[in-house]
């Protein structure tokens, strides 16, 4: 049984104004979270992914399915029941939502206070926390003292206090710069090594995906369109939003404006061969071209590493008399494409 | 000049009746309108404790009352302040008033400033596993409470102005003294004796206050 289960969750809100249509912000969403895993959730502004964190530790109540957490339906459970349940789930934001009004160290205290942790074990948790994000000299300091990236460490602090199983990170590296990103990347990656935490990364960065998340789901207008491990997501992206959003990362296919640029520069036949790890080596692949005498030439593409794997996509254009054979050669070893 | 003098012990009186109807009128009033404002705002739409019949009920109430000018509403609330206090005028009549007055125009103050917090900072609060009345009291007005420093500050001053006409109500109190006796007896050295007091009462005030919202800000 997986650690989260959804089952057909729908949330749909009223028409925004008087006689329009309702918001269907998710709609009919199964998904399994497995314990100990780390997920990324990707889609564009509005595609649903924050109002699905926000279904996982109840704060938006379902319109339709079920919710499952750690085996207890939260779709039945009433609101004092929901608040312990939630005390199991840690939440990181994007604007990192610090209370402006109590130091780093009150901004621990609290989650702490709410789950009822008596007070004389709250300096032994939080100083070990504040190690823990490498904040140890900061304990005093007011949340506006603080730099971006340290204020996201205090906030997986406080959300880390109350020893949750789960924590939920909704666009937590999106108001960051890129060295900052990596540096929060790597603490939520610790975050789950070190202390087990199953964490459901929601993101439009999917170089943060890719470099965090063991497994991917695609969502656009409320619905999955995609998902499976990171490296086929990766390597292999089926559904048009999620080329979109690998291509934002790993470049290795041509666009169609480049396309019409090679060809410009390229009057022979130009194909598009992808590699996996485990498949076929680049040696065999050239070698067959080399034994028919076919010329080639790499006019773009890239290899790139997911979760310590390689993949990528080379596109070459052939010349010769041999090529027609050459291609079909090359189609029973790896997958080759026709640059149209 | 002399006559200044002459009505000293009218002075102290007249001071420590505006200053005990101020601070009435601040904590009393203050406390109900820290009520009434909370209450607008977390019953608003996507609020913590949203309902619509309660906040509309809530908006109602404050926008009939509020607008009304506070001498018209003084002395219209002299029946009302009768039944229930036994007496229509004087120093306890004019100190009911302006807590009515002031904790409507405090609410509205109070309702402003607590939209100021950042709703994601609420929704934080919720997800640790907080109960919506425990964020009202733990997060929403801590987080609010520098710029309740100020907005006291503003309706305190308001207040000040409020007790300088209840003298038309048979209250005491400077305005009244500057009114008496300055005013009617054309006498203008009273009368600005009685206003030099009143604004050293307002400075006084503003400053605490500023001085209060620069600690909690730490600005």
């Amino acid at each position: 049984m997986a650690l989260i289960e959804l089952r057909d969750v729908a949330k749909t809100y009223p028409p925004r104004r008087r006689g329009g249509d309702p918001v269907r912000a998710v709609d009919g969403v199964t998904l399994d979270v497995n314990e100990g895993e780390i997920l990324g959730v990707v889609g564009y502004s509005g595609a649903g992914k924050s109002t699905l964190a926000r279904l996982i530790n109840a704060l938006e109540p379902v319109t339709r399915g079920t919710v499952t957490v750690a085996g207890q339906e939260l779709t039945r459970m009433s609101e004092g029941e929901l608040q312990k349940v939630r005390r199991g789930i840690g939440m990181i934001f994007q604007q990192f939502n610090l209370f402006h009004s109590r130091t780093v160290w009150g901004n621990i205290a609290y989650p702490l206070k709410v789950a009822g942790v008596p007070t004389s074990q709250h300096q032994a948790r939080i100083s070990e926390l504040l190690h823990f994000v490498g904040l140890a000299d900061k304990a005093h300091s007011y949340p506006e003292q603080l730099s971006g990236g340290q204020k996201q460490r205090v906030g997986i602090a406080r959300a880390l206090a109350a020893s949750p199983k789960i924590l939920l990170a909704d666009e937590a590296t999106s108001a960051l710069d890129p060295e900052t990103t990596q540096d929060v990347v790597d603490l939520l990656r610790r975050v789950n090594r070190e202390l087990g935490v199953t964490i459901v990364v929601i993101t439009h960065e999917m170089e943060v995906v890719k470099n965090l998340a063991h497994r991917v789901v695609v969502m656009e207008n409320g619905t999955v369109v995609e998902s499976g491990s990171t490296f086929d997501v990766f390597a292999d992206p089926s559904h048009q939003v999620t080329q979109r959003f690998v291509r934002t990362v790993v470049d290795d296919v041509p666009s169609q404006a480049v396309v019409e640029e090679l060809r410009r520069r390229h009057p022979g036949r130009l194909v598009t061969v992808a590699f996996r790890e485990g498949s076929v080596s680049q040696t065999e692949v050239f070698g067959e071209l080399i034994s028919r005498g076919v010329g080639f030439q790499l006019v773009y593409g890239g290899i790139e590493e997911v979760q310590g794997r390689t993949f990528g996509n080379l596109t070459i254009e052939l010349t010769g008399d041999r090529v027609d054979e050459a291609v079909r050669a090359l189609s029973e070893l790896v997958a080759v494409r026709e640059v149209s | 000049m002399d006559r200044v003098i002459e009505l000293g012990p009218l002075f102290l009186e007249a001071t420590i009746e505006t200053i005990v109807l101020v601070a009435v009128g601040v904590t009393v009033g203050g406390l109900l309108g820290l009520v009434v404002g909370t209450g607008l705002y977390v019953t608003r739409k996507g609020g913590l404790l949203s309902n619509g019949v309660v906040n509309l009920l809530l908006n109602i109430v404050v926008n009939v009352f509020r607008p009304i000018p506070f001498i018209l509403l003084a002395v219209g609330l002299q029946p009302l302040v009768r039944q229930v206090f036994g007496v229509g005028i004087g120093n306890v009549a004019a100190a009911v008033v302006i807590v009515f007055a002031a904790a409507f125009g405090i609410a509205r103050i109070v309702e402003q400033n607590l939209v100021s917090v950042p709703p994601g900072v609420l929704e934080a609060a919720r997800a640790m596993g907080a109960s919506r009345t425990r964020v009202i009291f733990t997060v929403l007005l801590p987080e609010a409470f520098g710029p309740l420093i100020l907005g006291y500050t503003f309706a305190f001053v308001a207040i000040v102005d409020m007790t300088a006409i209840v003298g038309t109500i048979g209250a005491g109190g400077l305005g009244n003294l500057a009114l008496q006796y300055g005013y009617r007896q054309f006498n203008p050295w009273v009368t600005w004796s009685a206003i030099l007091i009143v604004i050293v009462i307002v400075q006084l005030g503003q400053f605490a206050g500023n001085a209060g919202a620069r600690k909690v800000l730490r600005r």
